[in-house]
């Protein structure tokens, strides 16, 4: 008898568990409140410099809208008047996992929109699935251009540049900063991000600087492989006088304490399009004198710059998480103020509460004021944003004992990314019209 | 001749730190019959102990060179605490399992050594360069090249020198033969096998620790660190043959020097020929170059 009423309690307790527990997983959502998940790598290399700085740089944003602490033009509390509720989701665990977590955020925990992805794998698997469900979906980091130059979406947006405005932009860099770059040589991951890094970088420094040359063995080690003493020897053996690489994550690290020791920036002019978090990572190990890009006005290239939003934003992160903002906290805030902009501007066109299709179409080709700069959603049907794209020299600032950026020179997005309509590898190779920087 | 001796240095660079990694995994498979996958979290954790003792020695203002005193403790350390739980508390009761529900139990227990580290270190970098710079770099073929990796060589060759003289000339090593030509026999003479198996996993990780631990110095010790040379490590066992040393150093010394001819001559070759080399030998040979002759029973 003591052992029925013991199992039948336990069994209860056990549904009672299960009830809670679920209610705990899936609360009801409120009618005023909006519901997205933001996606980045919590787990895994890319985690510490990526993922969790823009995991970081969106809660602090969304945070502050909804208090509406933020300084203008997003001082009005909420997005569109409601409250956005965030969950966050890892991206690791490669392709078919985010398809499959996608699915799960859309359909099992109902998410209004979804946010984030910083791989070009990613960005490419989800973009079909989000057409499928018919779910917003802001990509916030990934730059392969062939999202939007492959296909046209209706339910996705990307807030980022792609790829082809920082070769362009370095390349420009090169030509206006750097005096006798006669070779170039690169060390790129090998996988879509670095293959096209080099090839737009290669096309834009024929096309701008064509007395140069590029190495005839551009180095394409394997993605977070860690031991690139191999390829560094390589490029210390030939001639080139600069070195182009996209490494970004714990690679680029890796790479400049290998390199450093041999001497190999002493020999070489250096341009990392996207190693800006080894600089603030490394601190007086990444070597001065290096061309460092931040694939927008974001992250260190910013930290100086005046501007309400920009200080209020490196003041805020700071105080909350201890650190500078990266750039991926920048990129991933940037995709935050595009839906506040857009909601805003659906509640202001409709003059109610923002709906799915409302939203997106406010979105398509909307301009939005970003943290340190304008951004427009200027291409791939007003779905692909443009921005300015700077570089500048690393250096490091003696009075506040910490890394800085000097030269800094930020390069219009019509001088750097190809018109609407026109694709960046014809627009690369017809000599880039209409950029006239 | 500048190339082609920046070739062979690139090429026994990157094969010692191959066989470093690997050793231990082909130990363990040899003599325990267990492909560990778990080999990369001992990886790992190695690093992982060895970039946060040389990170906090240097801020307590311990000397540079101590980092390689702190190298050695981590590994030791990693080896014996992570190797004497998971042989007594989980591959213990699977001895007698099928190979795969091991290989299954040793993935999941990478995948929990690779959530406890996040656990423990979290999720940002870690740099111990202390000792790769103390030790500075030396002109060799015409151009500069850093001493700490080129102490990977001296590193391995005593690794290997240790493993040979200790299967060869103890008693230790004679017990060790018995147990991997049959199990069954060993226990009969009285050798105790459950001991031996203990002390084996013990040096295994004790080695894929001290892989992570002596790698930390040159990379940034972050997240997933243990997941591609787990992949790298098998390639160079499979090619060798399983549970043969000396077939590691073999398969470690190929892998590493036709991998510095193609990053030097064919860069886009570099990923295709490890594991075209695993595909040739396995083509020629399906058990590997030096796999141990196996008993056939009748």
């Amino acid at each position: 008898m003591n052992k029925l009423v013991f199992k039948n309690s336990l069994k209860m307790l056990t549904v009672g568990a299960f009830v809670s527990l679920s209610a705990l997983a899936s609360p009801p959502l409120a009618a005023d409140s909006f519901k997205v998940a933001v996606v980045s790598f919590l787990t895994g290399p890319a985690a510490g410099p990526f993922g969790v700085p823009g995991r970081n740089g969106a809660e602090l944003v969304i945070d502050a809208i909804n208090a509406g602490s933020m300084p203008a033009p997003y001082e009005s509390a909420g997005f569109g008047g409601l409250q956005l509720e965030a969950i966050f989701a890892d991206e690791s665990g490669g392709n078919a996992k985010q398809v499959a977590e996608y699915r799960n955020l859309v359909e099992k925990q109902e998410v209004d929109a979804v946010l984030g992805y910083i791989s070009s794998g990613s960005c490419m698997s989800v973009a079909p699935v989000a057409e499928e469900l018919q779910t917003l979906t802001i990509m916030s980091v990934c730059g392969t251009p062939r999202l939007f130059e492959d296909s046209d979406w209706n339910y996705t947006f990307r807030t980022q540049a792609h790829a082809v405005g920082d070769s362009v932009a370095a390349a420009l860099y090169i030509r206006d900063q750097l005096d006798d770059v006669k070779k170039y040589n690169g060390i790129n991951q090998n996988y879509a991000w670095g293959q096209d890094s080099w090839k737009f970088f290669d096309i834009a420094m024929q096309q701008l600087i064509p007395e140069t040359q590029a190495a005839d063995n551009p180095q394409f080690p394997k993605l977070f492989s860690g031991q690139y003493g191999t390829e560094i020897s390589t490029i210390l053996l030939d001639d080139s006088d600069l070195v182009h690489s996209s490494f970004w994550d714990g690679d680029i690290e890796a790479l400049v304490l290998q390199a450093s020791v041999r001497g190999f920036f002493d020999k070489k002019k250096f341009i990392s399009v996207a190693g800006a978090s080894a600089v603030d990572n490394l601190g007086k190990r990444f070597p001065a004198g290096t061309v460092i890009g931040t694939r927008g006005e974001f992250g260190i290239l910013v930290r100086e710059q005046e501007g309400e939003l920009n200080e209020w934003f490196i003041n805020a992160y700071r105080e909350r998480y201890g650190v500078y903002p990266l750039e991926s906290s920048y990129q991933y805030a940037q995709s935050v103020l595009a839906l506040k902009a857009s909601m805003d501007k659906s509640v202001a066109d409709n003059g109610t509460t923002p709906e799915k299709d409302q939203i997106i179409s406010a979105m398509t080709g909307l301009n939005f004021t970003s943290l340190a700069g304008d951004v427009s959603f200027a291409l791939g049907e007003g779905h692909q944003a443009v921005h300015p794209v700077g570089y500048g020299i690393t250096a490091w600032n003696d009075e506040k004992d910490e890394p800085t950026v000097v030269d800094v020179k930020v390069y219009p997005a019509h001088c750097i990314l190809p018109p609407p309509g026109q694709l960046s590898e014809d627009w690369l190779a017809a000599g880039m019209p209409g950029s006239d920087c | 001749m500048q190339t082609a001796i920046t070739v062979f240095l690139d090429g026994m660079t990157y094969a010692s730190y191959l066989f470093i990694v690997s050793v231990g995994l082909t130990i363990v498979f040899g003599v325990m019959k267990i492909l560990n996958v778990a080999h990369g979290g001992f990886y790992a954790w190695g690093a992982y102990s060895a970039a946060y003792a040389i990170g906090l020695a240097a801020e307590l203002g311990f000397p540079d060179w101590f980092a390689f005193i702190l190298i050695g403790l981590s590994s030791m350390f990693v080896g014996i605490v992570l190797g004497v739980l998971v042989e007594r508390l989980i591959l213990r009761k699977l001895y007698e399992h099928e190979e795969v529900i091991v290989i299954l139990a040793t993935f999941g227990l990478f995948l929990v050594l690779e959530d406890f580290i996040l656990l423990v270190f979290g999720v940002n970098p870690y740099f111990a360069y202390q000792p790769m710079v103390f030790l500075g770099s030396v002109e060799m073929g015409g151009i500069f090249r850093d001493v700490y990796s080129l102490t990977l060589l001296g590193l391995a060759a005593f690794v290997a020198f240790a493993c040979w003289y200790v299967l060869n000339c103890t008693k230790w090593g004679k017990i060790l033969s018995t147990v991997i030509y049959d199990r069954e026999i060993s226990l009969a003479i009285g050798i105790d096998v459950k001991a031996v198996f203990v002390w084996t996993f013990v040096v295994g990780t004790m080695l894929g620790a001290l892989g992570g631990a002596y790698i930390a110095p040159t990379i940034s010790v972050a997240p997933g660190i243990g997941i591609d040379i787990i992949v790298l490590s098998f390639a160079v066992v499979v090619i060798g043959g399983m549970g043969s040393i000396p077939g590691a150093l073999i398969g470690a010394l190929m892998v590493g020097n036709l991998r510095a001819i193609a990053v030097h001559k064919f860069p886009e070759f570099e990923l295709f020929v490890i594991f075209a080399v695993m595909a040739a030998v396995l083509m020629v040979r399906p058990e590997g170059l030096f796999a141990p002759a196996k008993i056939r029973r009748i």
